[in-house]
């Protein structure tokens, strides 16, 4: 493919569009900056960005099975194309809630930022090889740990940088001791060679086990599992709102669409055995640990929070234990097909309710001056529609049908019982994860308590919602609704992806 | 035709959303329609439906293939039974609460969408399906109690969601693993009937499901939610909690737990049976010495639900039928028990306590509440002429048969069910006045028109089934011999 440009840039396009217009965006912002009120220089990035990501998303797809380019740096298919075009949607959502945020007076930098690290995660997406996706990592953790600093004007939000920057670069040095170690071992960085390297030594190795919990550990931090998720909290509720909603939507989709990959594609010779009693080592035994760990942690801390931004990150812990589930079921020989519809839908999904969900608490927020719960009392008189949407987001967390956090639940816990079925040696994380969600119903309805139960404080008056907010907020309950009634619009779009990409 | 229950009551609840603010009156009449319709509909269902052992597909179309998940909407006799019951439930509990008017409109909005769930539980025959509409019917309970309720609702409406939820997740455990076990392919719920699980498997699967389900039942010693929910709530939330929600747990438990796990079912039914007894006696005895007069009445719903439970655990024709039956009766006298209490007392003396209600001679200020309220509590206590006496006497027949100790355990706890009846009776309308009768404060406003229209309707039901149990026993009867159910009968009978 040497000295093909036009293919290269073909298969760029979407990214080449994002990285034009980060820059278009600030150079914008630089020229016009001076004239014009923050507000209106806010709404002029942020629409920027969005048609930027909306360009992007509808630019052609690549036919066919897929493409590599470079052997193997960078790969296309249906199913990266899919990932992508879920990560700019998130982008752009995320763009249209900051519109109204005053956490910052340079917009342009923001939206940049923010753009570039959606670039980071499109190229993490189609990484096909080891540092492709370290430094796909890496540019997409530098802009979201200076995205969570935005906020200069409060000491939480450099407090929360910083120790996510502190964690991060740990888990940065984990993940690329792991990633050294593999190649130490099998001589290769390309996905499937590794695989294909690791299948002679039957994956057994005992370099290759350091090796991989470090690669857990690594993605662990980024994905906010326990026991490594102890920056979350604090970055949450320290970040401006959007890019706490942005760092617990865009980059989840894209870290698990990555981890799935390599679980699936480079290290299932190791995957090993995570059927209880009868645990072998390998990544599945100690992903199925913190799986538990998170799902368990992450929904009993969260019933004693009283800010909801750190109740939405214990509930981001406990649901990246559901979602750590769907990369175990794929572990299983033959079965990642089966199991990445589940976990893609399950990502996208909550990726989408989390995202709105923080849209409603930014608006609350800067009303109230806090994110307490009290500060929610009575927001279905000072705004029945929000309060309404509001309802149908924590269901849908809660995992209550006709949502779709219920379906993706459903489908997701039978994939993994499925993944082993002959004797139910996965029921106990199926059990541990339902009990789960029986616990964290308790902690969204104290959030619906004071929306619904309480009455809002005397003298209160109506709640100005800024109409881009209360846009995003209805599209997102209509699409959460409709998805739980219909999933197959999705389930459909993702097999037909997983069939075209051979995986 | 009879799916259409379902889907005018959820269209009731769209209609609601929409209505401006504060609209009291058309609220309730927007409610009183959709419910009215549900009730038309399915007394239609119920004249048109042909006694038999088939079960009747009314919808089924695939829904989410890759899962084999499919809308299958269908009917047998005990179906057609609590889907009547609901619509009944549903019309007299909007007429009981015709004096809403802190926020109506969202009350009748969550009103409507539990009845839409409970309608929607009776006709599925697709466990993810049923299992949807199982959920739905939980979350409007906890708003219902937690907004419009009384003593202690918030904790009430908590304690009753939390406990929904455990019993659900029990549930949806037993559902996923027997759908992966039967081979990932079908969540159809006579498919799945036919299916040979594992001894082993039923073993642990059953006992599961089936407490799972009946913690909604009021099943002994899950059943704490009950009083404290039933009596949180406000009276039109209590009825249908009495009425029909701890139905679907009873239904719940008999259409699923029992059908698809008939070897556990056999190695558990003893134990459960046992249980329900417990449930019986203990609901009783501690009725007998509350000081709440809704607490009563909580109580005896926890000890008639046993009622249900226990002709469930005999396995026989006789004791299944009056299983069935008992609860369709008790959900037409809790409900009036609960609209006397709730509505006609409650919110006219504002008081519960048995000691202050004492001193009201209410006999005299409200003698058409006394009256309604003897008449309910004879047919509670199991008089003959009404539908509580045949049902509780089949359910006994059934024990005797079975387990004969338990059966006169049972017998004791309908004896102590007279006994609180009477004392409750005595206490709140015809206290012996040592004293000269305490005027309250205020007059008692007389009581109105929607609530003798409800109080009729509901002592007229009572009575019909209790003189012509036929009309009911006809459908139900066959209906114990769908191939659903075959599975159950050979499976554990021995």
């Amino acid at each position: 493919m040497t000295g093909d440009y036009f293919a290269l840039l073909r298969l760029l396009a979407p990214e080449a569009i994002v990285a034009l217009t980060a820059l278009i965006v600030l150079g914008v912002d630089l020229m016009r900056g001076g004239r014009q009120t923050l507000p209106s220089r806010m709404s002029a990035a942020a629409w920027i960005t969005v048609i930027g990501c909306a360009l992007s998303f509808f630019c052609p797809a690549p036919t066919g099975a897929g493409l590599a380019l470079a052997s193997g740096v960078f790969t296309s298919n249906p199913l990266i194309q899919l990932a992508k075009q879920i990560i700019l949607l998130l982008t752009a959502a995320t763009a249209v809630i900051s519109i109204s945020g005053r956490f910052t007076n340079h917009a342009g930098e923001y939206f940049s930022l923010l753009l570039f690290s959606t670039l980071g995660m499109l190229f993490l997406v189609s990484a096909d090889n080891l540092l492709i996706v370290f430094l796909a990592l890496e540019l997409t953790s530098l802009c979201l740990y200076v995205l969570t600093a935005f906020d200069k004007r409060s000491v939480a939000s450099a407090e929360a940088a910083l120790k996510y920057f502190l964690f991060g670069g740990v888990s940065a040095a984990f993940l690329l001791f792991g990633f050294s170690l593999i190649y130490g071992v099998t001589g290769e960085i390309q996905l499937t060679a590794i695989a294909g390297s690791l299948q002679q030594s039957n994956g057994q190795d005992s370099l290759i086990m350091v090796a991989l919990v470090m690669v857990v550990i690594g993605f662990g931090f980024k994905v906010a599992i326990a026991p490594f998720h102890l920056w979350a909290p604090d970055a949450y509720q320290g970040a401006p709102t959007p890019c706490a909603a942005f760092i617990a939507s865009g980059s989840k989709v894209a870290s698990f669409f990555i981890l799935a990959r390599l679980a699936f594609a480079a290290l299932a010779p190791s995957a090993g055995n995570g059927e209880w009693a009868r645990f072998t080592p390998g990544w599945m035994p100690v992903l199925a640990l913190c799986a538990a760990l998170s799902m368990i942690l992450g929904n009993v801390a969260a019933i004693a929070q009283s800010s909801v931004k750190r109740l939405l990150a214990y509930s981001a812990i406990a649901h990246a234990g559901y979602m750590i589930l769907g990369v175990i079921a794929g572990g299983y020989a033959g079965k990642p097909a089966q199991a990445i519809t589940p976990l893609l839908f399950y990502v996208s999904t909550y990726a989408l309710t989390t995202l709105a969900t923080f849209g409603v608490v930014m608006v609350v927020e800067s009303d109230q001056g806090n994110d307490r719960l009290e500060s929610f009392g009575g927001l279905r008189s000072r705004s029945p529609l929000l309060a309404l949407c509001m309802l149908i987001f924590l269901l849908s967390l809660a995992g209550i049908p006709p949502l779709a956090g219920f379906f993706g639940k459903f489908y997701l816990f039978t994939a993994i019982l499925g993944a082993a079925p002959n004797d139910l040696g996965l029921l106990w994380l199926v059990i541990i994860a339902i009990a789960a969600s029986a616990v964290s119903f308790y902690y969204y309805l104290q959030i619906l308590k004071q929306i619904y139960v309480v009455d809002s404080p005397a003298g209160s008056s109506n709640l100005k919602v800024p109409v881009t907010v209360t846009t995003m907020a209805v599209l997102s309950a209509v699409a959460i609704l409709l998805l739980g009634c219909v999933p197959n619009i999705l389930i459909d779009r993702f097999e037909a992806a997983v069939r075209l990409a051979g995986f | 035709m009879i799916a259409w229950t379902i889907y005018i009551s959820f269209l009731g609840m769209a209609v609601l959303m929409c209505l401006p603010r504060e609209n009291a009156r058309a609220a309730r009449w927007v409610a009183m329609a959709a419910a009215l319709g549900g009730l038309v509909l399915s007394i239609g269902g119920f004249l048109a439906h042909k006694p038999g052992a088939e079960i009747t597909t009314v919808a089924k179309l695939p829904w989410i293939p890759s899962l084999g998940i499919e809308y299958h909407l269908a009917s047998d006799g005990i179906s057609i039974v609590l889907v009547l019951l609901t619509g009944l439930a549903a019309v007299t509990g909007i007429l009981f609460s015709w004096n809403i008017e802190h926020r109506a409109k969202e009350f009748f909005a969550f009103y409507l969408a539990l009845i839409g769930g409970v309608y929607g539980v009776f006709l599925s025959f697709d466990l993810f399906l049923l299992f949807v509409f199982y959920e739905i019917a939980i979350v409007p309970k906890y708003f219902l109690i937690a907004i419009w309720g009384s003593t202690r609702r918030e904790y009430g409406a908590m304690k009753l969601a939390l406990y929904s939820f455990v019993g659900s997740a029990m549930v949806l455990i037993g559902l996923i693993a027997a759908f992966t076990v039967a081979g990932g392919k079908t969540m159809n719920l006579i498919e799945l009937a036919k299916f040979p699980f594992p001894a082993s498997f039923q073993n642990w699967a059953f006992p599961l499901v089936f407490v799972g389900f009946a913690i909604l039942a009021g099943l002994w010693p899950f059943h704490t939610w009950a009083p404290t929910g039933h009596v949180a709530a406000p009276t039109a939330a209590s009825m249908l909690l009495a009425g029909v929600v701890m139905k679907l747990g009873a239904y719940g438990a008999l259409r699923v737990a029992m059908t698809l796990f008939p070897l556990g079912l056999a190695a558990w039914r003893h134990e459960i049976a046992l249980l329900a007894v417990i449930g019986i006696v203990y609901g009783a005895t501690v009725a007998l010495v509350q000081r709440d007069f809704k607490f009563v009445i909580g109580y005896s719903s926890v000890s008639h639900m046993g009622f249900v439970l226990l002709g469930m655990m005999t396995l026989s024709q006789i004791g299944l039928s009056g299983a069935v039956l008992q609860m369709f009766s008790h959900g037409i006298i809790a409900g009036l028990l609960f609209a006397v209490v709730g509505r006609m007392v409650y919110d006219r003396a504002h008081t519960r306590e048995l000691s202050e209600l004492q001193v009201m001679n209410l006999s005299k200020a409200l003698p058409f509440a006394s009256v309604t309220f003897v008449i309910a509590s004879v047919a509670s206590m199991g008089l003959p002429g009404f539908s509580g006496f045949v049902a509780e006497l089949q359910v006994l027949i059934g024990a005797w048969q079975t387990f004969p100790a338990l059966a006169i355990l049972a017998g004791c706890g309908i004896i102590i069910g007279v006994a609180y009846t009477l004392r409750v009776i005595l206490k709140a309308f015809f206290a012996e006045a040592d004293t000269p009768p305490v005027e309250p404060g205020h007059p008692l406003d007389p009581i109105t028109t929607p609530e003798r229209i409800g109080a009729v309707l509901l002592i007229g039901t009572t009575l019909l089934v209790g003189l012509y149990p036929r009309i009911l026993l006809d459908l139900i009867v066959p209906s114990l011999e769908t191939p659903l159910m075959q599975t159950m009968w050979k499976g554990g009978a021995q």
